[in-house]
């Protein structure tokens, strides 16, 4: 059975196929873009990291927003995990600890969105390795 | 985050599939399986320093990584977040590590548009060429143009052929569209026969989709309903991942009958070749589909009017065919906006020989000799002087320290007496001996005539037994005039594009090296110290210890000498093979 029967179809497939390889064609140019990194070393995941990461994966796709997700190592944080940095364009990143779904939920509909600053900010000085 | 590591030919021999069941195997046993990904991707160009693994949103550029690495690279990098340093590329000249590819000289002046694929999708995957704006050209020209219409952009893109000779590609596609025919065809030719090139094996192997979707608009526009594909059989990896990709689109029903419902036809075969250089060439290539023998014929007719079966055929190279879906995506103004005013796009070069960094490279048409050589190839191996550099194969010329600033495009390159031929670039040094270039090409082209016509045949060979003379010392003035008359009358009087570019490396030369040619012939004497006739070995008693290194690795037992006493060379039988020079460490052998 064909699986692309017109230039819609077509269409459609490239929608559906295009976070395949997203990530790969942001990462050329990172600066422009919001970039949340979730740290996922072992004290992350055992407090659900996993899921924060993947909730900010589905979600900000499904809310169109154009961002690199990635995972990055501890944070050094570990009383706070799960912890998440957000950097938007042209500013510097802040980091959120202990961030659960709605946590979450929150960062993206206020922070990402809107630019407001969240409860839950570390106070941080630091450079992470990349 | 994706992990992404080369499925190139290159890093496949260096076992980057098994590194990549280890890394796959890490992966799942972390658990992790759901938020990295890892792909198998094609050529990053970097074949030298494979395998690569480049990590993303992060762009580490990892280089020689064994599949034992595995382990370290999930545990340190994707866990921990730390870069593994013993992973990381070290910069040949300033020694200083640089970690992520855009840092990296070799990629800084690239513009990847026939390469834009490779290395970021996983050829064997339709979804991800989809994905990376795949078959969104075949749509549009399927659904939105005429024929005529679309090869008018191909026309206004500017973009000639990249097999060789630089033809426009879409006044050929009018040529072949314009001629009546029941029946017509399509070739790609992936022949690939110059010795050093590897830039069609690559897109192959790495974006075989943009091919097929470039094959299938070609048919649309000239009005064929079977494409061939003419490809080596020594390319195994390309063959298969052209398979698979033809499969895929099949299965999609992006080839095949009634493609996107439009009701347009078409079909693509692959046909093997046995390697031949003359294959490459068009006619010959037909004649080799056909089942004959390959050799060439007259044109015209040219294979638009009479070619495959004696049908209508157009013949494009596969790095042509690679860039013409990203023109109908961006545009003919896009294209036509890179490049030269003759020469639009890019130019993917095979670069190889003295250099620093040996690899495949894609750069705007006009970039600069001294660009490539010195900033994207890092410069010449182990600090020494750059000689000159051989483009367009053995069917080119070198061009020299003057020819540096010259910008590279097809109409410079032949203006300075070389060519842009399929892409090879073999860089010299100052060790480099040019008379022994040039027998090093005529003593390919002498292997790969076929033999139809006589000055290709008999000429080439007079060429090189001429040239051997010379490299053994015993040429004459007259020899010098020989060659160049010679020369002269073989690219005039031969039948095909072989033997009218085959005394190129020998007239080159001859150009820009007078001096090394005389060298030979007044003093009998080699002055990059490469011909072996004109050269000796002998000891310096003052510098020798008697360590007995250079006796013990001579392979003829031709040096005598007690322990601690000062060794000594019997010339009548060395073999001039360097060995005991290159074992020496008191700097006590010479060669003169
Ligand atoms: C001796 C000889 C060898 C050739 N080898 C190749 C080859 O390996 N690949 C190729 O694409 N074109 C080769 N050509 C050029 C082809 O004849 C033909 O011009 C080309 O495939 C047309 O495609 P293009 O216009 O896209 O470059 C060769 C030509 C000659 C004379
Ligand atoms: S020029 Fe050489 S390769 Fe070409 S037809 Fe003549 S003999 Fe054959
Ligand atoms: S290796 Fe050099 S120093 Fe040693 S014996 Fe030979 S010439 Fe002499
Ligand atoms: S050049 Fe080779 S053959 Fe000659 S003396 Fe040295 S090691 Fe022996
Ligand atoms: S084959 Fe891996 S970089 Fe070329």
């Amino acid at each position: 059975m064909k699986k692309v029967k017109s230039l819609a179809d077509l269409k459609k497939m490239k929608e559906q196929l295009q976070s395949r390889i997203a990530l790969r064609e942001k990462s050329e140019h990172p600066d422009g873009i919001i970039q949340v990194k979730v740290a996922m070393a072992t004290c992350g995941i055992a407090s659900g990291a996993k899921d924060v990461m993947d909730f900010f994966i589905t979600n900000l796709e499904k809310r169109n927003i154009d961002a690199i997700v990635s995972q990055t190592g501890c944070m050094g944080y570990c009383y706070a995990e799960p912890t998440i940095e957000v950097r938007l364009p042209g500013q510097d990143p802040v980091v959120y600890g202990f961030v659960d779904l709605k946590k979450a939920d929150e960062i993206i509909e206020k922070y990402i969105k809107q630019g407001e600053l969240v409860d839950g900010i570390i106070p941080v000085n630091y450079k992470t390795i990349d | 985050m994706h992990i992404l590591v080369c499925g190139g030919t290159g890093c496949h021999a260096s076992a980057s599939n098994q590194l990549l069941e280890n890394l796959k195997e890490q992966v799942a046993e972390k658990d992790l399986a759901g938020e990295v990904q890892v792909i198998a991707t094609g050529c990053f160009g970097f074949c030298e320093k494979g395998p690569i693994v480049k990590m993303i949103p992060d762009n580490t550029f990892y280089t020689q990584v064994t599949p034992e690495d595995a382990a370290e690279i999930v545990e340190e990098h994707v866990i921990k977040g730390r870069k593994v340093q013993k992973l990381l590329y070290r910069d040949p000249v300033r020694k200083e590590i640089i970690s992520e590819s855009k840092d990296m000289g070799f990629y800084k002046k690239q513009l990847r548009i026939a390469l834009r694929n490779c290395g970021l999708i996983d050829p064997e995957n339709i979804d991800e060429y989809l994905a990376a704006d795949g078959y969104a050209a075949l749509g549009k020209v399927l659904t939105e143009m005429k024929p005529e219409e679309a090869t008018k952009v191909l026309i206004d893109s500017g973009l000639r052929g990249r097999g060789g000779g630089g033809f426009p590609a879409g006044v050929k596609w009018e040529i072949a569209r314009r001629v009546q025919g029941d029946l017509k065809f399509v070739v790609c030719n992936a022949d690939e026969g110059d010795p050093g090139a590897f830039m069609d094996r690559s897109i192959l192997e790495g974006d075989p989709h943009s091919v097929i979707e470039a094959m299938i608009i070609n048919g649309y526009c000239i009005g064929a309903n079977y494409g061939l594909v003419y490809i080596r059989a020594e390319y195994p990896l390309a063959i298969e991942r052209l398979k698979i990709a033809l499969n895929q689109a099949r299965e999609y029903g992006l080839l095949g009958d009634d493609i996107l419902g439009t009701g347009f036809n078409f079909e693509i075969e692959i046909r093997y070749g046995a390697g031949a250089f003359v294959c490459g060439e068009e006619t010959a290539l037909i004649h080799s589909m056909e089942g004959h023998r390959g050799e060439p014929t007259f044109k015209p007719p040219f294979p638009a009017q009479s070619g495959y079966l004696g049908k209508p055929t157009n013949v494009n190279n596969v790095e042509t065919f690679a860039n013409i879906p990203v023109i109908f995506n961006k545009g003919a103004e896009w294209f036509a906006s890179i490049g030269t005013e003759k020469s639009k796009g890019t130019k993917v070069f095979a670069l190889a020989g003295k250099i620093n960094n040996v690899g495949l490279i894609e750069v705007p048409m006009g970039t600069t000799l001294r660009e490539v050589i010195f900033e994207i190839g890092g410069g010449i191996k182990d600090g020494k002087k750059f000689k000159a550099v051989q483009t367009g194969g053995p069917s080119g010329g070198c061009l020299t320290e003057k020819h540096l600033d010259t910008p590279i495009d097809f109409d410079n390159l032949v203006a300075n007496g070389s060519m842009m031929g399929s892409g090879g670039m073999i860089v010299m040094d100052e060790d480099d001996c040019m008379v022994s270039v040039a027998r090093f090409y005529l003593d390919f082209t002498v292997e790969e005539s076929c033999g139809k016509c006589t000055p290709c045949r008999v000429g080439n060979k007079r060429l090189f037994e001429l040239l051997e003379t010379i490299s053994k010392g015993k040429g004459t003035h007259n020899d010098l005039d020989k060659l160049r008359n010679l020369g002269e009358v073989i690219k005039d009087t031969s039948l095909c594009g072989l033997g009218q570019t085959s005394p190129n490396p020998v007239l080159s030369t001859m150009d820009n090296f007078w001096d090394e040619y005389l060298a030979h012939i007044d003093e009998h004497r080699c002055p990059a110290g490469q011909c072996k006739d004109l050269i000796k070995y002998e000891v310096v008693a003052e510098n020798c210890v008697g360590c007995t290194a250079c006796a013990r690795n001579c392979p003829v037992n031709c040096i005598a000498g007690e322990r601690k006493e000062v060794h000594f060379i019997d010339q009548s039988i060395c073999i001039k093979c360097g060995a005991c020079f290159d074992k020496c460490k008191f700097n006590a052998i010479s060669v003169s």
